[in-house]
């Protein structure tokens, strides 16, 4: 396309294409900076809006203070146990489920996808799961947070999709009459090759269960089992920072606490969240891949 | 396989019949494979949903939901005739609609216009950074809306006081809960939702192009003329799922930006069934609201499929 040359028109284009995209990014990226620099700047100085492009008398003490909070780290081992126990499980239940519905000579597949995609547009409902889930015994226990969730139509279908165009049926045929079972051509042949497809699932659960907070909303009562997102949710939503003892507990003035308590909060946004916006770069490609997968059925 | 002779006594192939059983049998392992996973759909989502007859009776604790009684359609009376039955009505569907209007466009104009950026690590760069705020969660983002719209201490009333306005209670204002839902929705979704548009128009063939080019099409007439009409099937598929969700509106995000003050605009059907049900526990009046909600969401899906269908779009089934 070099050979041809730009018109005037096409530039201005450009101009304007770029100014517009440049400043979207720095929409989205101006809120996550300011948080940045509030979260260690002096407390008063934010109250003040004094903080706009630089950090002001540079302070840890939002940090010391949330990082003495014990209902925090209680929250962090809560949430990094329900992760790696729920994505386990969801991992298993949903390549378990897509590998024979991949395989077009197993008998039945079409009336299990649409016992499975039926579920996609009708449902219980909220009332019926929860009175579900109650009798079951799992309220306030860690399996209310891993099982009732465990497993998205969309996952399978995506995993399907996965296997159908990547396994070779001519492969499995050759395993076959070299003797080989289902079972072991599975594990020893189908879970090997399909590394990308778990990497990408593993990474999307991780997240769900790192940012979701509904399922603990409904189903915990207890607060030493509350996730992360639920503790952030009472100190940034609910503003109880102040009912938080050990983070507030030597400031005098009510004042002086609200500042404390403004700071903790951006505090508290970088602490939980930035765990995994740093991660996300190096990992991008995974999460888009997913998405491109999941979308060539959609 | 078997060799036959037929009537002619000429030698014929004739497929031996595999039996279903022994289809069956061939592969019992898959069946062991399944079976976990398809429990699980029986227990937790169709299990729900024969619940949903509780909707139809009077649930009473002791008696769980199978033997509590019958009392018909008065809990769907009761919802139609209660005095918050429009007010929710109004709100869940000018939100949703509201979110639609503005999250279904945009992200397909920036997937064009990223689409034009001519430098590719420019472009993987914006990327990058547009896609992040996906991973923020509902409670952070709305965390950062309280945070930011604080009347005292938030950045955005310290700009309007800067230029000599008054501070706005935001956060206590119906009039705002509808544009800042939005308006949020838009920073942390717009970006992750061109990756589909995106991806669409990679495969817009490029002699399409350079075909234009030749013709003398500028960048606007090609973005018209050949981008568009190339990821049109993407848009229909997207607008059909989109439409079919209007009334599906998510729970997480309503819920932590009510407040007791913007209530009247942020109450909507799943916030309405969650307090019912949940905090006030009237079981099987929530299962009834919930009930009137799925089938509403049910038929839009069908009806929008239908009609696209009839126009001659694809469809999704």
């Amino acid at each position: 396309m070099r050979a041809f040359r730009r018109t005037k028109g096409d530039m201005t284009f450009d101009v304007v294409n770029y100014g517009l995209m440049t400043l979207y990014a720095l929409m989205v990226l101006y809120p996550l900076y300011f948080i940045s620099i509030s979260s260690i700047s002096d407390p008063n100085a934010v109250f003040a809006g004094e903080v706009w492009l630089w950090p002001k008398d540079i302070t840890l003490e939002g940090y010391e203070r949330i990082f003495s909070d014990t209902l925090i780290w209680v929250g962090y081992g809560n949430t990094i146990l329900y992760a790696a126990v729920g994505t386990a499980i969801s991992i298993m239940l949903t390549l378990t489920a897509a590998y024979p519905l991949s395989r077009p000579d197993f008998y039945g597949r079409n009336l299990i996808m649409l016992v499975f995609v039926f579920t996609m547009f009708f449902s219980g409902g909220l009332i019926p799961t929860y009175l579900l889930v109650k009798d079951l015994g799992m309220v306030d226990t860690i399996w209310a947070m891993v099982i009732p969730n465990a497993v998205g139509v969309w996952n399978i279908i995506i995993a399907k999709t996965f296997f159908e165009t990547s396994i070779p049926g001519e492969l499995r045929e050759a395993a076959f009459i070299d003797g080989c079972s289902n079972t072991r051509f599975f594990f020893k042949i189908v879970l090997p090759l399909s590394k990308p497809i778990i990497a990408v699932m593993v990474l999307f659960h991780v997240v769900g269960h790192w940012n979701g907070f509904f399922d603990a909303l409904i189903y915990l009562n207890d607060e030493s089992k509350y996730p992360l997102q639920l503790i952030l949710r009472n100190i940034l939503v609910e503003n109880q920072v102040s009912n938080s003892a050990a983070m507030m507990m030597d400031v005098e003035s009510y004042a002086a606490k609200q500042r404390v308590a403004e700071l903790i909060k951006y505090g508290m946004i970088i602490v939980s969240t930035f765990p995994l916006l740093i991660l996300y770069p190096f990992l991008q490609r995974y999460f888009v891949k997913g998405v491109m997968i999941g979308s060539i059925k959609g | 396989m078997e060799l036959l002779l037929n009537k002619e006594k000429q030698v014929v192939v004739v497929p031996r019949k595999t039996t279903r059983r022994k289809k069956i049998m061939r592969n019992w392992e898959l069946y062991l494979f399944v079976l976990p996973c398809l429990l699980w759909f029986i227990v937790f989502k169709y299990v729900p949903m024969y619940g949903i007859q509780l909707a139809f009776k009077q649930y009473i604790p002791t008696e769980g939901i199978w033997g509590s009684p019958w009392i018909g359609f008065q809990h769907f009376t009761r919802f139609f005739e209660s005095y918050q039955f429009w007010t929710l009505i109004k709100n869940t569907l000018s939100l949703s609609l509201w979110a639609f209007i503005f999250t279904f466009p945009v992200p397909i104009i920036v997937a064009l216009l990223l689409n034009q950026l001519t430098s590719e690590r420019y472009k993987k760069f914006v990327q990058t950074v547009i896609y992040a705020p996906h991973f923020i969660s509902t409670v952070v983002l709305v965390g950062i809306l309280f945070v930011f719209l604080s009347p005292t201490s938030g950045i955005v009333n310290h700009l309007i006081v800067l230029f000599g306005g008054e501070p706005i209670l935001f956060m206590a204002r119906p009039e705002w809960f509808k544009p800042l839902y939005v308006i949020s929705g838009l920073w942390q979704e717009t970006g992750w939702a061109t990756i589909i548009y995106l991806a669409a128009l990679a495969g817009v063939s490029p002699a399409l192009h350079e075909a234009a080019i030749m013709d003398g099409a500028n960048k606007w007439q090609r973005i018209w003329h050949v981008d568009i009409p190339g990821i049109r099937p993407t848009i229909v598929i997207l607008l059909i799922l989109a439409i079919g969700n209007i009334m599906n509106i998510g729970f997480e995000k309503a819920y932590l930006m009510q407040t007791d003050l913007n209530k009247s605009a942020s109450a909507i059907i799943p916030t309405y069934v969650y307090e019912i049900g949940l905090q006030r526990a009237q079981y099987s009046f929530a299962a009834a609201i919930g009930l009137f909600n799925s089938v509403i969401n049910l038929i839009m899906l069908l009806l929008v499929n239908r009609i696209v269908r009839k126009l001659g779009g694809n469809s999704l089934w």
